[in-house]
């Protein structure tokens, strides 16, 4: 497999959902310096948003790289949080274990990870209750 | 329709973006879920929302939406109306409800907007 052209790296702070986000925005400025097409932009800023949302929301924070080659955009996302007891109940639209504060700000609705797939063309969930979750999503150039 | 045209049809208040007015918007969204709105795309997008925080502006940056209309007397936060302005963004208040904004915006041609995929 071919080395990525771009790495970037991110710790994603699970303490302040103020500042969730953070991460997103500034790989979507990266790529626009790249010259990636906008809707490609869009695609991986919003997947990776909805990313680390969950990880404040679910696991206290965690890690995210980000992997630009030559022929598609990679999001890894690793944290150590309680896990997910169930991914398929949990990649169904409207499913949720977000607490009701979460939902008042906005978030919560059972959409986070839907919207992952429904923006990258391909996406792999790995889990382990109580250890925490590794996430890969592709967006293809 | 013109971001002028929102703002009138909705007696809505600019809160920043004055300059931005002239600006054309073609489709809308109006929610308080944050992930509804991520579901949905559409280029050149505003949004309805009776919801304030900070992630309601990061939100709309991701879509690349050029305006948001704060429905039901709603007040940004100083905190959020730098971020619009970092982004280009057009904050508008109204004291209607987000029902009747809506309804406004769509009777006056704004429709809706289409599911990503």
């Amino acid at each position: 497999m071919s080395e990525a052209a771009v790495a970037l790296h991110f710790n994603v702070d699970g303490e302040d959902f103020t500042s969730a986000g953070q991460a997103s925005v500034q790989v979507k400025k990266s790529l626009r310096q790249l010259g990636i097409d906008s809707e490609i932009i869009r695609k991986v800023s919003i997947a990776m948003y909805e990313g680390e949302i969950n990880m404040v929301i679910h696991a206290g924070g965690g890690e995210a790289h980000v992997l630009i080659y030559e022929d598609r955009i990679e999001i890894k996302l690793d944290d150590h949080g309680p896990g997910i007891a169930n991914i398929e109940m949990a990649m169904q639209e409207g499913w949720s274990t977000a607490p009701d504060n979460i939902r008042s700000l906005g978030f919560g609705a059972g959409m986070g990870l839907p919207n992952m797939k429904r923006y990258t063309d391909d996406m792999k969930i790995d889990s382990v209750v109580g250890e925490g979750t590794h996430i890969v999503m592709t967006v293809n150039l | 329709m013109k971001i002028r045209q929102i703002k009138e049809l909705l007696d809505a208040v600019v809160v920043c973006g004055d300059d931005s007015l002239e600006k054309h918007v073609y489709s809308a969204c109006g929610s308080d879920m944050m992930s509804d709105v991520l579901a949905y795309v559409k280029d050149q997008a505003v949004l309805l929302t009776g919801l304030v925080n900070t992630q309601v502006v990061r939100t709309a940056e991701m879509m690349d939406m050029v305006c948001i209309v704060f429905v039901r007397s709603k007040e940004p936060t100083q905190e959020m109306i730098s971020l619009a302005k970092e982004n280009g963004m057009v904050l508008l208040k109204t004291n209607k409800r987000m029902y009747e904004a809506c309804g406004k915006l769509y009777a006056g041609g704004l429709v809706g907007n289409k599911t990503a995929k």
